[in-house]
């Protein structure tokens, strides 16, 4: 079985926790009464949405360095679906944060990463376009968790089902 | 000589006065749509710009005699904009402001003490919901256009006015120091002599 780079894999599991934790939280406090804890969550979903924009640009650099193993043999459509949501996931993982920053700066709010960094505000303060990129960031993410689903169910289905190394190859303290 | 000495005199004379009335102009009233009261607070680190829409001023100032200077500003802080409509709800409320029994924040000025150019320290008390605190701002001052325009600013401690009290008396959320700042544009109380026709 030839694995995914220990890089690859570092990076996956990674970014994977921090989407997972960004993601509920964001589903929890948007309609949170307002609270200094409402705040300090509002800071910790930005705060992770920028540390997952930051280190998906480190795993295009980890994967440009190490390339991913061949597809494993399966139907063409499956390896073609396969590769189709992996497309979509790079682009999901830059573009959800990327719409929640301008969201912020559209509503007002300038982004400073862990209350230190401060972001530029690429866009000027403008309720209509806030509420539109709240829009945007919110359907992006049902398309990146329903998308997360699919991927979750076909890596389990060959793990299960296939029992080929599908799952193994990213997860390496499994057996196949 | 003596004839130009006096021409040189006339001509001074004539000159004074003509920039005479514009610089005895005593200021007073507010130019409305042309003040401004604005803060800026932290929130986790990150700045949030504000406003005071409503506020009313009484003021008596004449640059030749700054130390006599006179002011009394009143702030309806029921027309803040924190710049959210969810803020703006929570900030009148009890815990914050409480306008329904405390609906103005008062400056009176005490004491205007010239620091050379066209800056001044302004000292005075600040009363906002019930509590009365010193406050010192620096301040600048320049005529434009015939009116007179302070523009300045200070640090407001928000606990020690009681601003977010319960569970926002947490300064690691939002911060106890907030930039308050303004620009008042007063219009001349003695209208300057006319000039000639």
């Amino acid at each position: 079985m030839t694995r995914y780079s220990w890089p690859s894999i570092g990076a996956h599991w990674l970014i994977a926790l921090l989407i997972f934790a960004g993601f509920a939280l964001g589903l929890y406090m948007h309609d949170l009464p307002l609270s200094p804890q409402k705040l300090r969550f509002y800071s910790y979903h930005k705060w992770l949405g920028v540390t997952v924009f930051a280190l998906v640009l480190v795993r295009v650099l980890v994967r440009w360095r190490y390339p991913p193993p061949p597809l494993l043999p399966a139907p063409r459509w499956q390896q073609r679906a396969a590769q189709g949501v992996h497309r979509a996931f790079y682009f999901l993982m830059f573009a959800i944060p990327l719409s929640g920053w301008l969201m912020s700066s559209a509503k007002g709010f300038s982004t400073v990463w862990f209350g230190v960094l401060p972001l530029p505000d690429l866009l000027e303060k403008n309720e209509a376009l806030g509420d539109l990129l709240r829009d945007v960031h919110e359907t992006l993410n049902w398309l990146l968790g329903s998308l997360v689903c699919l991927h979750v169910g076909a890596a389990l289905k060959h793990h299960w089902h296939d029992r080929d190394a599908t799952l193994a190859r990213m997860l390496p303290w499994i057996r196949r | 000589m003596m004839k130009r000495v006096y021409l040189c005199l006339a001509g001074a004379l004539a000159l004074w006065t003509c920039l005479l009335p514009a610089h005895a102009a005593v200021f007073g009233s507010l130019v409305p749509g042309q003040s401004k009261i604005g803060f800026v607070s932290k929130q986790m680190g990150v700045a949030v710009s504000g406003q005071f829409r409503r506020f009313s001023g009484q003021f008596v100032f004449d640059p030749a005699r700054p130390e006599a200077g006179k002011a009394r500003i009143e702030v309806e802080l029921a027309s803040i904009d924190t710049g959210s409509g969810e803020a703006n709800e929570e900030v009148v409320g009890k815990d914050w402001f409480h306008v329904k029994n405390f609906p103005g924040a008062v400056f009176e000025m005490r004491r205007v003490k010239p620091l050379g150019g066209n800056r001044f320290e302004v000292q005075g008390s600040l009363t906002i919901k019930g509590r009365s605190r010193d406050v010192t701002a620096s301040v600048t001052f320049r005529e434009s256009g015939g009116n007179g325009i302070f523009e300045g600013g200070f640090i407001l401690k928000r606990l020690d006015f009681g601003i977010g009290e319960g569970p926002w008396g947490d300064p690691g959320t939002v911060a106890d120091e907030v930039q308050v700042n303004w620009t008042l544009t007063l219009r001349p109380v003695q209208a300057p002599l006319p000039a000639k026709k």
